[in-house]
């Protein structure tokens, strides 16, 4: 019944689309829900940095639609995801994966966090040596020192 | 013909910006008074010929002057007047005028009070900044000139992209050109301090009224820009992780970082080479933010110049810049000694992990910004990195941030007992849990986004709060009162920025975690349930603008039987630049905006309309306001005026939005 349901609002779809039209909403509110966390992370390949959620496109509408068939078909979320990614590439993820070189792209904040904090650490420990504090002051200095003392 | 002269103009103050970038230099190394004091006129003059380059091109505008290639391509003579003078920076070739302009106004505001600068430094200072306006200047003249005429012109132009006419965006560049160009002041100082070979407290103090000054205006054109995108793009949301948001934010953050570790230059001799660095990435990071935004490498709603010759010369710009800073900082970072001596738990180490945080948080946008380009010239992966990357390593930082902050704020310099410093804001983590527990109960089965940002935001407002009433000292309320009113305007300052980081954070945590949205096809005169309230709608009809037609439609929001507002959201058409746009139909208020947004007509009878409620969306930029104006506050403390020079007109004219 749903299956009709999506196929009469495919062959009805009016021919501009807008984000998320009412007549592509799922009846079941799970389902409608999970559709939409999965469109928030998929990219309207013909637009400029827009999810297929908050695109007007019409490609995007297919995505949509195509999202919410497969879930209605009783895929998973990693299952509709693959069979989107299978067909469009890599590029339509926003949420890039964690897999290969894009282990880099996760990596680089942490490393470079510990980095840091090491220099910070090493830094800081330098900066609050005992010892440290008089011998501030240049051979001028000390000599001027000494000068003022005397009197 | 005073388009003519316009571009004349433009011509000699590239020519004056050659000879303050040289001059006053030699000057400098010479010791040569006369040479050196040729750096204040140049950066005088520069300014007047710029500014009347800049009026040139607005009088082409305002009169819709078509021969005008720019004006032709941007402009029409049914665009509301507003939209002529805004129009002149509405695109590549205006910008980089206005860019240029600003760039002069900051050379010229540093050569009239910096009168109290060692007479080398300011005249080094200038030079810089003379430097950064050839480039400019030399960037705009050879590839991007708006003053070229066109041999045949057009009846009437093509008019501006209909989403900049908006008053929104019509002054987001403005300030943000205002922060980027702010920056290259600090960076002029980094690098004359370097050529100097010294750097000292008195530095210290000098860099941090101009990048504050920076800094404030950067708070202010981001936030009018995400304002523009809440209530222009009509999904309600306010922040998109855009490649170009993204370039604006990067700035952002470096300054917010070299704003504090400019504080440790100037209270206590150290971090100074950190410092330097800071200063000089920072501006990097500006010019980087322009190269994404005007070579169009990476696509965006914002680039509207895609033009690779255009690029290629924004990043030799930023090589030559970077690699001359960079080398030269190689070589003379080590002269920068640093003086003062702290135990780890202390104000300074705190301020080191302010400046930790802020830069590996602008790394995490830095890198997610420009992976794509990266995997795709680098790895051939064409991949998109997008807000939920951006969520996932961002937000970490944030509440790293906010948990630090309230304490750091509130340790003593030097050496600090950790104990006793916890001990005033012990009641302020039991308020903070109780806030966050309270948000808990009241929202079911949601995510714990909603409560733990308002723990934050409860613990970081209400820590700065008690960091002032512990400035008050000990003994009655009067006196604590009294004490408080003669504080410096800077403490002012730091508490009203760091409370409006707080509000901030809570906005944006509330907002994204328990944002309701409703879609549905209405029928004119039903009226359907949204969350607390009825909406009716009442009519769609067509109405005529003055460069649009639109759909406008008539929604009226009620609340147990009595109207609340009465909305009306239009999609607009635009017909000489052939665009739509929409326009949500908003009702603000403190607690909460009912945003609707008016779609497509439905085969069945009825229109599409999108509903939202958005809790406490407005206080994310009354948070940004309260940034800016701490600020403001702490530019007009007298400690910058009596040491740095008198530099804080420009402060008293802060709008407050």
């Amino acid at each position: 019944m749903r299956r009709l349901a999506l196929t009469l609002a495919l062959v009805l779809a009016p021919l501009v689309a807008g984000a998320v039209e009412p007549d592509e909403v799922l009846a079941d509110p799970a389902l409608e829900a999970r559709a939409r966390d999965l469109s928030q992370g998929l990219r309207c390949l013909v637009c400029r940095n827009e999810s297929i959620d908050e695109s007007h496109a019409d490609l995007a509408r297919d995505l949509r639609l195509l999202v919410r068939e497969r879930l209605v078909a009783g895929d998973t979320d990693v299952e509709a995801i693959d069979f989107i990614v299978a067909r469009y590439g890599e590029y339509v993820l926003l949420n890039p994966t964690t897999r290969g070189s894009n282990l880099i792209l996760w990596l680089a904040a942490p490393a470079m966090l510990g980095a840091g904090g090491l220099i910070a650490a090493f830094y800081l420990r330098r900066r609050s040596a005992p010892g440290m504090a008089p011998a501030d002051l240049t051979e001028a200095e000390r000599g001027r020192l000494a000068d003022l003392m005397k009197d | 013909m005073i388009v003519e002269l316009g571009h004349f103009a433009l011509v000699l103050a590239f020519a004056v910006a050659i000879i303050q970038s040289t001059v006053p230099l030699i000057g400098a190394h010479r010791r040569w008074s006369g040479w050196m004091a040729v750096a204040e006129p140049a950066a005088t003059t520069q300014l007047l010929l710029i500014g009347f380059s800049f009026a040139a091109l607005t009088w082409a505008f305002v009169t819709s002057d078509f021969s005008l290639r720019l004006v032709t391509l941007n402009s029409h003579t049914l665009k509301p007047m507003l939209y002529k003078i805004t129009g002149v920076w509405g695109n590549h070739e205006g910008s980089l005028l206005l860019w240029a302009l600003i760039l002069a106004l900051f050379g010229a505001s540093a050569a009239w009070f910096g009168g109290n600068l060692p007479p080398t430094l300011r005249a080094r200072v200038l030079a810089v900044q003379g430097m950064v306006g050839v480039a400019f200047l030399a960037f705009m003249l050879f590839t991007s000139n708006p003053f070229l005429r066109l041999a045949v012109p057009p009846l009437d132009g093509q008019d501006l992209n209909p989403l900049l006419q908006d008053p929104g965006l019509a002054f987001h560049p403005p300030f943000l050109y205002l922060g980027y160009v702010g920056l290259s002041m600090s960076f002029s100082f980094a690098v004359a301090a370097l050529i100097e070979g010294r750097v000292d407290a008195a530095w210290g103090r000098w860099v941090r009224p101009w990048t504050l000054a920076a800094w404030v205006f950067l708070t202010i054109g981001i936030a009018l820009g995400s304002w523009w995108a809440y209530y222009e793009l009509g999904w309600g949301g306010f922040w998109f992780w855009d490649p170009v948001e993204n370039a604006s934010f990067m700035p952002w953050l470096l300054a917010a970082a070299l704003l504090h570790s400019a504080i440790v230059v100037e209270k206590r001799e150290a971090l100074k080479s950190w410092t330097i660095l800071l200063a000089i990435l920072a501006f990097g990071f500006s010019l980087i933010g322009t190269f994404i935004v005007r070579s169009g490498v990476i696509t965006s709603v914002h680039a509207f110049a895609n033009d690779p010759e255009r690029g290629v010369f924004i990043l030799l710009i930023l090589g030559v810049f970077m690699g001359g800073a960079l080398t030269l900082y190689a070589a003379r970072a080590h002269l920068m000694e640093a003086k003062g001596v702290f135990s780890v738990v202390s104000r300074e180490s705190a301020l080191v992990a302010n400046n930790l945080l802020l830069s590996v948080s602008c790394l995490v946008v830095f890198v997610g910004t420009l992976w794509p380009l990266f995997a795709e010239l680098v790895l051939d992966r064409k991949l998109s990195v997008g807000p939920p990357f951006f969520d996932a390593a961002f937000t970490p930082f944030v509440v790293a941030m906010a948990a630090l902050l309230p304490l750091g704020s509130m340790l003593p310099w030097k050496r600090a007992d950790l104990g006793r410093a916890m001990r005033p804001l012990g009641g302020i983590l039991v308020l903070s849990l109780a806030c966050g527990v309270l948000a808990w109960t009241m929202q079911t089965g949601r995510s714990a986004l909603g409560p733990v940002g308002v723990l934050l935001a409860a613990w970081v407002v209400f820590g700065a709060m008690a960091d002032l009433w512990q400035r008050g000292g000990r003994g009655g309320i009067a006196s604590r009162l009294d004490r408080l009113t003669r504080l410096p305007r800077a403490d002012w300052g730091k508490v009203t920025a760091h409370i409006g980081f707080g509000v901030t954070v809570f906005a944006v945590a509330t907002v994204t975690a328990w944002k309701t949205e409703d879609i549905r096809v209405v029928q004119i005169g039903e009226t359907y349930p949204l969350g607390p309230y009825a909406v009716e709608l009442r009519d769609v009809r067509e109405v005529e603008g003055p460069n649009y037609t639109s759909t406008m439609a008539e929604l009226v929001v009620r609340r147990d039987g009595a109207e609340v507002a009465t909305l009306t959201p239009e999609k607009r058409i635009y017909p000489v630049a052939g665009m739509p746009t929409t326009e949500a139909g908003i009702d603000h208020s403190l607690m909460r905006d009912v945003y609707l947004v008016i779609g497509e007509p439905q085969d069945g009878g009825g229109w599409a309309v999108r509903s939202y409620i958005e809790p406490f969306v407005n206080f994310i930029w009354i948070g940004c306001a309260l940034m800016a104006l701490g600020g403001g506050l702490s530019l007009t403390d007298r400690r910058f005026r009596v040491a740095a020079g008198a530099r804080a007109p420009r402060a008293a004219a802060l709008p407050a939005e």
